[in-house]
């Protein structure tokens, strides 16, 4: 049941703030512990299923602008994620001399609703990076603690890929994956000659059903706006509305947190929000708050929480509440392939995402920077949207008659349109993503002197890269070159130097923020224990990526599932044991 | 959905044909060429960007002059062929006039350059480019479709034109007759099984051997899967 506003005198065993992949999955395991949950999302609900809720196998002349991207849909017009990177109303300031991009998505799912389905487990030595490069802190944990989650994450929700028995990279329970397309096979072949991996990719899509309540992967390539099979992961589809339909779940829309409250003893005992259909303050109670509103919202949630037994904000008795934000870095590059051009036709969507990429392959101490990347590889024949046809007044030279001399560049009338049709599907090219160092003096505060309009304090962002993501990126750039020229593709645009980073995205961008209420053995240098439970406020837990102590060369969502499933059941056994 | 439901979807297509076919209602003859403007954007959308596509298509920012103008230099960049309608016919310009107030960076350097347009016409002919002969008309277009080849105080107009192509061709192609016109096939329940076989010999490629076990085969996508003890995916022919 979806509850519009209620004023609860009851209250629950458990609030969970924020509905994405560690509040979803916190909201089914909790649930069905038989613990009375309310979920609370500051956006609507949301089901693609649903045929008003569904943008999938739209065409672009459905939209006026012909899926361009808009304030509230940068990615696309069809994009199921609703926010962006500027929410009207909803401001953050930035530092001086300082860059950071925040990307909110404001619904039920959050940005599970959006993201790649890239599902990667962290390595062994993704948990411990200090103790083999001296830089940032080990994690508490170790793989082996979030082995026996990840592996259960991996049947319930569902991930294709292959077992290759590469040590940091580990297998799971893997769907069949799907065969490489055209424009991957050329990369295959490119990387291969500069002994660079590529293997399928592992994406949390279902090529074959794990249940029935889940259709399978029927290849259309739009897993951005999320599927009405239900064949890719979203929290709401696959964790939040499930458990609503199995166990006592209240979910509570449109509801934007302000506080954590607290009783006398500093307890947590609930939650404050504003309405965003009356602007009215509401407050619910609980015997347990969890945050999984997002690294940097739930910093934010906890910074605003003060009283007089957490004077600087709620579980921030050490400041690191924000401090250790990092984000991945990113790098991209594209070409153009002769031999694609004036290619067959034939259906090549596929998955929504690549059928392939590659792990980290290289061994840092023979490098000039710390921590690796992987790359994710893309083009082909995709369906045109927005953007479609643009270009031509440098690309068309790639075009050649039957003599081999080029078309010129430029032009109009039917020799033009005729050589954009040839040119269609031989674009291709290649992103990395990789590990940065979490640094101390890279975080987010609140800024005391701007409110968004529920009248909530804001966040202000300091961050800056160091030499070892600005290293990454110029070897990314090195990279890419060599395998697209290997490929036979024709490197489009130039290469990024020093006075850009070379090309390395503003933090934010690649929307993998983690960090800020990191976990630790010791209070006085993290936030959380090693159960994801506040140092000091011992009924108050984190599920979102904010706990991460370092964000790996993998896409954060799996490792976020499976930690708050290992948190979710640190809670039901606290609870049992009535030591919360 | 159940697994029926599902594979109904897999293999009729039948879910997504029945979303097509109210979008193409016979009835609506118009439609093979002219693309959805008037209602905003279809599908999933908030009450703030309802009210936003309303406000923008409530409003107009191309005057009658400027409506001509492009109705002549959309029509050159992508013209009617034996088997596809010209720009005009797609509904470019229509889209070209939501643009502007889509992604308002576009109006000044458009109706800038169509001014420029009438000026440098001015300049060489004594009369507005509407009213030069075809030929004249081309003799201008020619002077700033090229640009590699363009004088260097042709810039500023060679920068409009590279604007309006790719207005003009992104509008095309993504209209159904621009679809038609470039073959692209899909955006439809289908299943990927690969490279067509031609396609791979044309290329000189071959699946890597070490994964032809692995890839998912079309046969095996109605089956639950299961999994041994080695986390093996269990596949009913081995």
């Amino acid at each position: 049941m979806s509850i519009e506003i209620k004023s609860s005198s009851e209250p629950y065993d458990v609030i969970i703030v924020g509905s994405g992949a560690g509040g979803g999955m916190a909201s089914k395991i909790l649930s069905e512990a038989g613990l009375a949950v309310a979920v609370i999302e500051a956006g609507g609900d949301f089901d693609p299923a649903k045929d008003e809720d569904r943008t999938q196998l739209r065409y672009p002349w459905e939209s006026p602008r012909r899926g361009n991207g808009t304030r509230i849909r940068p990615f696309g017009d069809f994009d199921a994620a609703i926010g962006g990177w500027d929410i009207e109303g909803e401001p953050y300031t930035k530092g001086k001399d300082t860059s950071f991009d925040w990307f909110r998505s404001r619904m039920v799912g959050g940005r599970t609703n959006h993201w790649g389905r890239i599902s990667l487990r962290f390595g062994p030595n993704d948990f411990k990076r200090a103790s083999i490069d001296g830089l940032g802190h080990d994690w508490p944990i170790g793989y082996d603690d979030l082995k026996p989650y990840y592996d259960k994450v991996d049947k319930l929700i569902g991930v294709f890929g292959s077992k290759e028995g590469i040590f940091n990279e580990p297998d799971g329970f893997f769907l069949p994956p799907p065969k490489p397309r055209l424009h991957e096979l050329f990369m295959m072949k490119g990387a291969k000659k500069a002994s660079i991996p590529v293997i399928p990719s592992r994406l949390s899509v279902l090529t074959k059903p794990i249940n029935n309540d889940r259709g399978v992967c029927f290849f259309c390539r739009q897993c951005n706006r999320a599927c009405q099979a239900y064949a890719d992961f979203s929290s709401g589809t696959c964790l939040v509305h499930p458990a609503m339909k199995k166990g006592k779940v209240d979910l509570y829309t449109n509801s934007m947190v302000r506080k954590v409250t607290t009783d006398d003893s500093g307890k947590a005992n609930g939650v404050s929000f504003i309405s965003k259909v009356d602007m009215k303050e509401y407050k619910l109670k609980a015997r347990v708050v969890v945050l999984g509103a997002s690294a940097c919202e739930s910093a934010r949630i906890m910074l605003n929480s003060k009283s007089k037994s957490h004077p600087d904000g709620i579980g921030n008795s050490s400041g690191m509440v924000g401090r250790y934000l990092h984000d991945s870095t990113g790098a991209d590059r594209m070409g153009i392939l002769p031999d694609l051009i004036d290619r067959e036709r034939y259906n090549e969507d596929g998955v929504g995402g690549m059928h392939v990429y590659t792990p980290w392959w290289l061994d840092n101490k023979k490098l000039d920077f710390a921590r690796g990347y992987h790359i994710e590889y893309w083009g082909g024949m995709g369906m045109p949207s927005y953007g479609v046809g643009f270009s031509m007044d440098t690309m068309r030279k790639f075009v050649k008659d039957e003599f081999g001399n080029p078309s010129p560049n430029g032009g109009y009338g039917e020799g033009l349109k005729k050589d954009i049709r040839r040119i269609q599907g031989s674009t291709l090219g290649m992103s990395g993503r990789g590990e940065s160092i979490p640094m101390y003096h890279n975080y987010c505060e609140i800024d005391p002197n701007v409110v968004d309009k529920y009248g909530i304090p804001v966040l202000k962002f300091h961050y800056q890269w160091t030499e070892h993501e600005i290293k990454q990126a110029k070897h990314m750039h090195d990279t890419f070159e060599e395998i697209l020229t290997n490929a036979g593709a024709v490197l489009m645009g130039e290469k990024p130097g020093p006075e850009t980073k070379y090309g390395l995205a503003t933090p934010g961008r690649i929307i993998h923020e983690v960090g800020t209420t990191r976990m630790g053995n010791n209070p006085a240098t993290s936030v959380l224990n090693s159960n994801c439970q506040a140092h000091d406020c011992d009924n108050l837990f984190v599920v979102d990526a904010g706990p991460f102590v370092s964000q790996a060369d993998k896409n954060p969502t799996w490792t976020i599932l499976a930690l708050s499933w290992r948190t979710s059941d640190f809670i039901v056994s606290e609870l049992k044991k009535k030591n919360i | 959905m159940n697994r029926r439901e599902n594979l109904k979807l897999l293999f009729t297509g039948t879910l997504a044909s029945g979303f097509l076919l109210t979008n193409c209602a016979p009835e609506d003859n118009k439609l093979e060429y002219t693309p959805r403007i008037e209602g905003g954007t279809v599908g999933g959308r908030t009450e703030e960007e309802k009210l936003i596509d309303q406000k923008l298509l409530s409003e107009t920012f191309l005057n009658e002059d400027e409506r001509k103008k492009l109705d002549v230099l959309v029509d050159i960049i992508i013209p009617a062929d034996s088997d596809s309608p010209s720009a005009t016919e797609a509904g470019v310009v229509d889209f070209i006039e939501f643009m502007m107030k889509d992604y308002p960076a576009y109006q000044t350097p458009m109706r800038g350059g169509l001014m420029w347009l009438d000026h440098h016409s001015e300049d060489n002919y004594g009369k507005v480019f509407m009213a030069l002969s075809k030929s004249e008309k081309m003799e201008i277009i020619d002077q700033i479709a090229w640009p590699d080849k363009a004088k260097q105080d042709m810039e500023g107009g060679v920068k409009f034109f590279n604007m309006l192509r790719n207005l003009a061709a992104t509008g095309y192609f993504t209209t159904e007759a621009g679809f038609k016109n470039l073959g692209y096939i899909g955006n439809t329940p289908n299943i990927w099984d690969g490279v067509p076989a031609e396609v791979m010999k044309k290329h000189g490629f071959e699946l890597p051997e070490k994964y032809l076990d692995t890839y998912l085969k079309p046969e095996e996508r109605g089956e639950l899967a299961q999994w041994d003890e080695e986390a093996n995916i269990i596949r009913s022919n081995s």
